[in-house]
């Protein structure tokens, strides 16, 4: 019997060989990522385990993303003190404010890169599933664990097959794919499982929009999220300045609990509307609902190639004046190149706001929180109660198309209506 | 372990940024979390608990964000048992490494808001005091037995590391 890709990663990282879904394994960690939200924990629980040497400082990266540029003096001082210990700890990958987010820079440096095994202190750490990686999040305490030792412990996923068929519409992004999957399969329709991405389809997307799938298997309760490796993640790699991956690809006779076939002919732009990522709907169903900001950015689509779809969307049109629209490029790099192609001009002068680059108020945190009854669009990856501000405000999850579209007319717009 | 305690119900897919909202993760201090505790979703809960009472909830409790101030949040108010139809799966590894034990039990819609609950993990029963009702709880395998035991994953790197 063949064997899934997440299952040749996990055997290659354990010492345990012959294990089945259901069993514990101890795997060697690639990579390590934390932030300042589970970094300072992390921190405080690493230093009770003495003077603590860290497993790698140069397999180590503290990313400070969410807070930043720090919005008062609480979150300076939190990251003052993970700066601190990046110092004392003589970690070489450690980002400061305006760097860029987390899921955007650790692929986008080749800091992390196919066939490895990441861990992060965050809940989106599936990003690089993408890459042909194994990648997931856990707590701080977790990650104060993998500082010390290098290796941390997995339940052993089940497989679940997801085959995209046919080619897509233009205005299809990543987003669709993923918003679509949960609403079909649930915020737990993958608890603890692997979610493997494949099928002829998946040559229609590009690392971005693979990023951005993989980003939010977590909404569906995922282990971990995977495309196999192929010509596009090649292509990534090298221009990433990686050369030291491996290739792994599911075996053709590998076996799966679960198996979706999507047919990508007829899928049309998803939203998922308030308060659950798997509240999907066609973006036709929601035209009637106006909307009062418009966020497009963050780990799930703050990419270039994001922001280009976004762009040729706006250019030469004017946000709806009863919008705030809000730009924030996922990275420095992502922000200059959108500058040097200019798209920063083209968003400005339609009236976007283009802030810098961080989580931003993604989940509450700063740059755009929502006020009693507000409702949002956003490329973003949750739209629990109160997720972006007050408890009473929505969001409502789409891609960067449906949200420039969006941002124009002020209420949800498909983004053939004004492309 | 045993537990006995009062029971506080809660829904299917309760998510971390409920159980804590984000503008209070500037603070680890379950003390300071422990008074915004289920504050998206329950406004009277923090003020209710006591230690020693139970949280019960149905599918995924504690999806979403990985951020522990929500298990931290649940510990500050002295909760040290919450009993659900399924964890998410960080949430689940972050109970285990705050003393907090996760568990898995499929008939949590036979259990009432303020049902007295005895739950003894070595033996495997969960007893409904209020409604004088027995039920059998599965086990947890040895590494998760060792894990709790210890106290997570901290005093287990320290074993590991040998640093007494």
């Amino acid at each position: 019997m063949g064997k899934a890709i997440t299952e040749k990663i996990l055997s290659d990282h354990s010492e345990q060989k012959d294990f089945k879904p259901g069993d514990i394994i101890d795997v060697k960690v690639d990579f390590l990522l934390t932030n300042d939200i589970s970094g300072p924990v992390a921190v405080q629980e690493f230093e009770k385990m003495g003077d603590g040497e860290l497993f790698d400082n140069n397999r180590v990266a503290i990313v400070l993303d969410h807070f930043t540029p720090n919005k008062d003096v609480v979150s300076a001082n939190v990251s003052k003190t993970m700066r601190d210990f990046a110092k004392s700890k003589g970690i070489t990958h450690f980002y400061d404010a305006g760097y860029g987010i987390e899921h955007v820079i650790l692929p986008q440096d080749g800091m992390v890169k196919s066939g490895d095994l990441v861990i992060g202190g965050d809940s989106h750490t599936t990003t690089y599933g993408a890459l042909g990686a194994f990648s997931t999040g856990v707590g701080s305490t977790d990650v104060a664990g993998i500082m010390a030792l290098g290796t941390t412990w997995l339940r052993v996923p089940e497989q679940m097959k997801f085959v995209l068929k046919g080619k897509p519409d233009k205005w299809i992004n990543g987003k669709d794919i993923i918003v679509y999957i949960i609403s079909k399969i649930g915020t737990d329709g993958a608890l603890g499982k692997s979610m493997e991405i494949t099928g002829d389809g998946v040559k229609y997307f590009d690392m971005d929009s693979r990023f951005t799938i993989c980003n939010m298997g977590i909404e569906a309760g995922a282990l971990n999220c995977i495309f196999n490796f192929d010509e596009i993640t090649e292509i990534y790699e090298k221009n990433a300045g990686v050369s030291n991956y491996k290739i792994y690809k599911s075996d053709e006779d590998a076996e799966y609990d679960y198996v979706m076939e999507i047919n990508l002919e007829e899928l049309q732009p998803m939203v998922a509307a308030p308060h659950m990522p798997s509240n999907g709907r066609p973006v036709t169903e929601l035209s009637d609902v106006n909307i009062d900001q418009v966020v497009i950015g963050s780990c799930t689509n703050g990419r270039i190639g994001d922001l280009r779809t976004a762009a040729q969307v706006v250019k030469g049109k004017k946000v709806s004046p009863n919008v705030r629209a809000l730009l924030i490029p996922g990275s420095r790099e992502v922000y200059l190149m959108a500058l040097r192609e200019g798209l920063i001009e083209i968003f400005t002068e339609s009236g976007f706001t283009v802030c810098s680059p961080s989580c931003g108020p993604c989940f509450g945190g700063h740059l755009g929180i929502l006020g009693r009854g507000e409702r949002c669009v956003s490329t973003t990856n949750r739209n629990f109660v109160g997720r972006m501000g007050d408890k009473s405000s929505e969001v409502y999850l789409a891609s960067p198309a449906v949200a420039a579209a969006t941002a124009i007319t002020g209420k949800i717009t498909s983004p053939t209506e004004v492309a | 372990m045993i537990f006995k305690g009062r029971t506080f119900t809660f829904g299917d897919n309760i998510d971390t940024d409920v159980i804590i909202p984000t503008k209070y993760l500037v603070t680890n201090s379950p003390d300071e979390l422990k008074a915004h505790c289920m504050e998206g979703i329950d406004t009277e809960f923090a003020r209710d608990v006591c230690g020693n009472d139970i949280i019960v909830a149905g599918e995924n409790f504690g999806c979403g964000s990985s951020r522990e101030h929500a298990v931290l949040a649940i510990s500050g108010c002295g909760v040290r048992l919450i009993i659900a139809k399924s964890f998410a799966r960080i949430f689940f590894r972050n109970c285990l490494n705050r003393g907090i034990y996760p568990l898995e039990f499929k008939h949590t819609d036979q259990i009432d808001r303020g049902n007295i609950i005895f739950v003894d993990t070595d033996r495997g029963i969960l007893k409904n005091e209020t409604k004088n009702e027995e039920y059998e709880i599965p086990k947890f395998d040895a590494f998760i037995t060792e894990l709790i035991e210890l106290g997570g994953i901290i005093p287990y790197a320290r074993k590991q590391l040998n640093i007494r």
